[in-house]
């Protein structure tokens, strides 16, 4: 039982405390590119969440081996092998998934969470914990991508999981293919869909987040790009020592 | 000549890479503090654009050959993993006063979702070399305008009362969505005038 508690706690920290869209404010790209509708963004955060535990698991389970002054490029090679090995399996069993994400499901060997929690996570701790980690954070980014999509989809398009029967597809024949909302359906606030929206549903629900967690006593979520960056080591931008400085402190 | 100018006006404008494709948003939000910095950052971003498509096409040309097109997502972040690498140490030893400039911000353009984004988004349009070479190089003079504009907002944003709600990280984004609006008035503009 000793070690299941620290275990239980990897698992949420994903998703509350150290939630990795709108606490640590990594993989904004995605988040913004493909939260247009609900189902997008769920194939985008299963399919993240895959690469990630994957990722995580052969990360961990190859920390010894990788000798540290390589150690980015041989983790980009491990997360790019999965990142093609989801590609495929989704050209071949969700080609809707794989038009509606086009060049965002390639792009995401370079999400950030993915890199980050290899260097942060995964080199250190065991399969074991990682994969756990892997799973926390992957629903993290789902969940918060699920939140952005689902504000977006229901005032921008007057739907909510609008196309989801694509993604159900793979389960057999599915006639579910979401609700249509009666008055927003007819006077959709178009922008929300558009890129200006994604920018300010994302703004507005970091502030929401912002406020709940100084309500817990936390602090509020800054941008630290730098500092959680995996090229932080490497990387001599002043800006970015003062970023570190800033979170070493 | 109206062709050229006519890819690079879509690519800096009606496409604009950060503000209209989210591509490269992290650079966008953290080096955007100074309009200096922006100016760099955003300089090795076209150096890199440029270069990376024009190593990737033939290699690109070459996958296709050999019926290896899964491979390409592996193969380009690898290349320009090691394109990065190469052109720092190549600036270090012999143009140091390039380096000085551009080479601190080379190492965080790897995992740039830009540059790979450009890569494939030229393959997923077939564009032949030149569209690619000049494609990339608007995608970067895009990112470029768009990084410059948004410093301009941060330090005007810095001295304002801004609600406690939104302070940080919120307001900046609210700031993008508004330059991100700015941009959306370009939609039909490049046809208009290009036909």
């Amino acid at each position: 039982m000793a070690e299941k508690k620290p275990l239980h706690k990897e698992l949420t920290k994903g998703f509350l405390s150290e939630n990795p869209v709108l606490r640590l404010v990594l993989g904004t790209c995605p988040t913004l590119a493909t939260s247009t509708s609900v189902a997008t963004a769920l194939g985008m955060g299963i399919s993240a969440s895959i690469v990630l535990i994957c990722s995580n698991i052969a990360i961990s389970a190859l920390r010894k081996f990788i000798p540290s002054k390589v150690r980015i490029p041989a983790y980009i090679v491990v997360i790019a092998s999965f990142v093609t090995i989801v590609q495929m399996l989704v050209k071949a069993f969700v080609p809707a998934l794989n038009d509606a994400l086009g060049v965002y499901l390639p792009l995401i060997v370079v999400n950030c969470i993915i890199l980050g929690r290899a260097e942060a996570f995964a080199s250190k701790n065991s399969v074991v914990a990682s994969a756990v980690d892997g799973l926390g954070m992957g629903i993290g980014f789902t969940t918060a991508l699920f939140c952005m999509a689902t504000v977006r989809e229901i005032f921008g398009a007057g739907t909510f999981l609008k196309g989801i029967g694509d993604l159900l597809a793979v389960f057999g024949d599915v006639k579910f293919d979401g609700f249509t909302i009666p008055w927003l359906n007819e006077h959709p606030l178009l922008i929300l869909v558009l890129a200006p929206g994604g920018f300010f549903v994302f703004g507005i629900l970091m502030a929401c987040a912002n406020k709940v967690a100084e309500s817990k006593g936390k602090p509020r979520a800054e941008l630290r790009g730098c500092a959680v960056c995996p090229m932080a080591a490497t990387c001599s931008l002043s800006e970015c020592a003062n970023t570190v400085k800033e979170a070493a402190e | 000549m109206k062709w050229f100018f006519s890819i690079i006006m879509t690519a800096i404008l009606t496409n604009n890479y950060v503000l209209c494709k989210f591509l490269g948003i992290c650079p966008f939000l953290g080096v955007s503090k100074k309009t200096n910095t922006a100016v760099g950052m955003s300089a090795a971003v076209i150096f890199v654009m440029v270069l990376a498509t024009i190593t990737t096409y033939p290699i690109n040309l070459l996958l296709v050959k050999c019926d290896l097109e899964y491979l390409q997502t592996i193969v380009f972040i690898l290349v320009i993993a090691a394109l990065v690498q190469f052109v720092e140490i190549i600036l270090k030893k012999y143009i140091p006063a390039l380096y000085n400039s551009l080479g601190i911000y080379l190492p965080l353009i790897t995992t740039n979702c830009a540059v790979l984004g450009v890569v494939l988004l030229n393959i997923q349009n077939g564009s032949g070399f030149a569209e690619s070479v000049i494609n990339s190089f608007g995608a970067g003079l895009g990112f470029m305008l768009a990084m410059v504009m948004f410093s301009g907002v941060r330090e005007r944003l810095e001295g304002n009362d801004i609600p406690k709600f939104l302070q940080g990280l919120p307001i900046t984004l609210v700031a993008a969505s508004l330059t991100s609006v700015s941009f959306l008035g370009f939609t039909g503009v490049v046809e208009g005038i290009f036909g």
